[in-house]
């Protein structure tokens, strides 16, 4: 870089651009989180839906599983699981309460978590 | 030879990398055989265990190496000692225990169990990726970088201030801030995963990039012997670069968690210039390298320096962009892609400046003039290789494996399940399986290489010819 571009311009990129940027993204944040309440589905947020994400939390499920494609690769997305066990709560908690401690020989298999029963409802 | 008395406390911090590292890459090894063996080692370690286990090392090592790669260069940019080595060596016992507690943790109870002793109903932040340490763990991050961050903030403020410092402190100061966000887990899964990514993103996409440019600037003025004033110039541009591109960039991941759909071409367009700063940065080692004042006898080094630009353009630039178009994300989110990405760009970027600079730094303190022996340079730059070329085929076979699953599974008329993909596509995970065993040959070879020709002379450096001042 030649004379003409000194040190203190380069400095000034760095301090302005970061300042710029860090205020268009709060700008972008606060309009985002203004706009949420419209978006997430807040009102089905009941006590239920929070156990069940404190469930999810606690198990480690994202060790293996994603959620709305974040997680771990090893396990389908559980963000559409209700649909793919043909929309029924029934199918999946008995899915969960029946891994086999033990595991399947040379597959995949998920740990047997024992659930409670109000943990499997949220969960 | 150390400038400074006080740099000493660095060795410890980097042992301790080196010992977390070989750690992270056995658990590695276990991943990759459960994806084709799905029982092994089940149920004792199961592979969410294993998992945790792999990227919380891989976290934790690397702040290790950050945290030494402070305390080595800060004396010799302030020119003054350290503010207190005591308090360094303190907190790097206390960061090591409750490092290695947290991980037995893992290993020996299950996670719920775990959750419950350490009372995570109390203030929940447990089990979100990258964050899964007890809420008591991550105080004690805090505490230790805290303390941290005063030893190295004091010991700026007493002596010599340089860019250097500077860029690295507000890097660190940045990465103790945002980690503060691991505190705020709403009930809210979109307001959750809103903030997750101000930990994750805007570390690695941004505070951390900071850090690896100071580290790079320093090892590059000490290496090349080019004047300070055209390196931080260039240290100025491009951590301009990482910010401008990556704070707006965090809008990559804004794509599909149900926040704006304006999001998708923020994080598109902006994202898309991320590749920008990695690019200048290997730009920079070359560029620095090519107008040399001196040959430096620590070719190893220079090596990393010279390599980490590239791989991390190559893992952080190059695949990221690959998947970062919202529509293509849209087909890519969360397979196989994302690993491929994940791997390279750690490896490039952080795992190899922070190998750069232990490389850099470990023939001093351990009572060297400036350099190991050739003989254990050799050894060094033989696994330099062997790492580098295995990550980058673990990188191609995740890619193939990514493309497939993709197709496979989201894109072709007829989609497939999850696991019959999984199966299809095992090959690719065999492969990939082998080049990380080639990767763990390459880690065991570059611990020997601390071990080999330790009674051989250092090696030395022819000098450059000589130039008239109006010449260079």
């Amino acid at each position: 870089m030649s004379q003409v571009f000194t040190k203190a311009m380069a400095r000034n990129i760095f301090y302005g651009g970061s300042v710029f940027f860090i205020l268009l993204f709060l700008a972008l944040t606060f309009d985002t989180i203004k706009v949420l309440p419209e978006r997430d589905n807040r009102a089905n947020l009941t006590e239920k839906v929070a156990h069940g994400k404190a469930v999810w939390e606690e198990n480690n499920c994202l060790g293996c599983h994603t959620l709305l494609g974040e997680g771990a690769y090893y396990a389908p997305e559980l963000g559409n699981v209700y649909k793919r066990f043909g929309e029924s709560k029934e199918a999946i908690k008995a899915f969960i309460a029946s891994r086999p401690v033990e595991g399947i020989p040379g597959r995949r298999s998920m740990p047997q978590f024992n659930l409670s029963e109000e943990d499997g409802r949220a969960g | 030879m150390l400038q400074y008395k006080s740099q000493a406390v660095a060795k410890p911090y980097f042992i301790a990398a080196i010992a977390l590292f070989i750690g992270q890459i056995l658990f590695g090894l276990i991943l990759g055989l459960q994806y084709v063996m799905g029982d092994f080692l089940f149920p004792e370690i199961p592979f969410n265990v294993a998992r945790m286990v792999h990227t919380n090392l891989l976290i934790v090592w690397l702040l290790f190496g950050f945290m030494g790669a402070a305390y080595y260069l800060v004396p010799e940019e302030a020119e003054t000692e350290l503010h207190s080595p005591g308090l360094a060596i303190l907190m790097f016992w206390i960061f090591l225990i409750a490092g290695a507690l947290t991980v037995l943790g893992y290993l020996l109870v299950p996670y719920a169990r775990l959750a419950e002793l350490t009372g995570n109903h109390l203030w929940p932040t447990m089990g979100r990726e990258f964050l899964e340490q007890p809420t008591i763990t991550k105080v004690g991050i805090v505490v230790v970088a805290l303390a941290f961050l005063y030893n190295v903030g004091m010991t700026i403020l007493k002596g010599r201030k340089t860019v250097v410092s500077l860029v690295l402190l507000i890097g660190l100061v940045g990465l103790a801030v945002l980690f503060l966000f691991a505190f705020y887990n709403p009930e809210n899964l979109v307001k959750d995963k809103f903030y997750w990514w101000w930990v994750v993103h805007l570390w690695v996409e941004g505070v951390w990039e900071l850090i690896m440019g100071a580290i790079l600037a320093f090892v590059l003025i000490k290496l090349t012997g080019v004047d300070r004033e055209v390196i931080e110039k260039w240290l100025y541009v491009i951590i301009a670069m990482a910010l401008i591109t990556g704070i707006i960039g965090t809008g990559h991941h804004y794509f599909w968690i149900g926040t704006p759909e304006y999001w998708q071409w923020w994080g598109s367009i902006f994202s898309a210039l991320e590749p920008l700063p990695f690019f200048m940065m290997t730009v920079f080692a070359f560029n620095m390298v090519n107008r040399r004042r001196r040959n430096h006898p620590n070719k190893a080094a220079m090596l990393w320096a010279l390599g980490t630009g590239v791989m991390a353009f190559l893992g952080a630039g190059v695949w990221g962009f690959l998947h970062t178009l919202a529509p293509v994300n849209y087909y890519t989110h969360g397979s196989q892609i994302t690993a491929a990405h994940g791997h390279m760009a750690f490896y490039g970027a952080y795992v190899m400046i922070v190998l750069t600079i232990i490389s850099y730094a470990m023939p001093m303190l351990r009572g060297r003039e400036a350099a190991n022996s050739n003989r254990s340079q050799v050894v060094e730059m033989w696994s330099f290789w062997l790492m580098t070329v295995s990550m980058v085929f673990i990188t191609l076979f995740l890619t193939g494996a990514g493309i497939l699953q993709v197709w496979l599974q989201r894109y072709s008329d007829d989609p497939q399940p999850f696991m019959v993909v999984q199966e299809k596509i095992e090959l690719f995970y065999w492969m990939r399986e082998v080049a990380g065993v080639i990767f763990l040959i390459g880690l065991v070879l570059y611990v020997i290489s601390f071990f080999v020709g330790q009674r051989q002379p250092e090696a030395s450096a022819k000098p450059l010819p000589a130039v008239s001042p109006a010449e260079a």
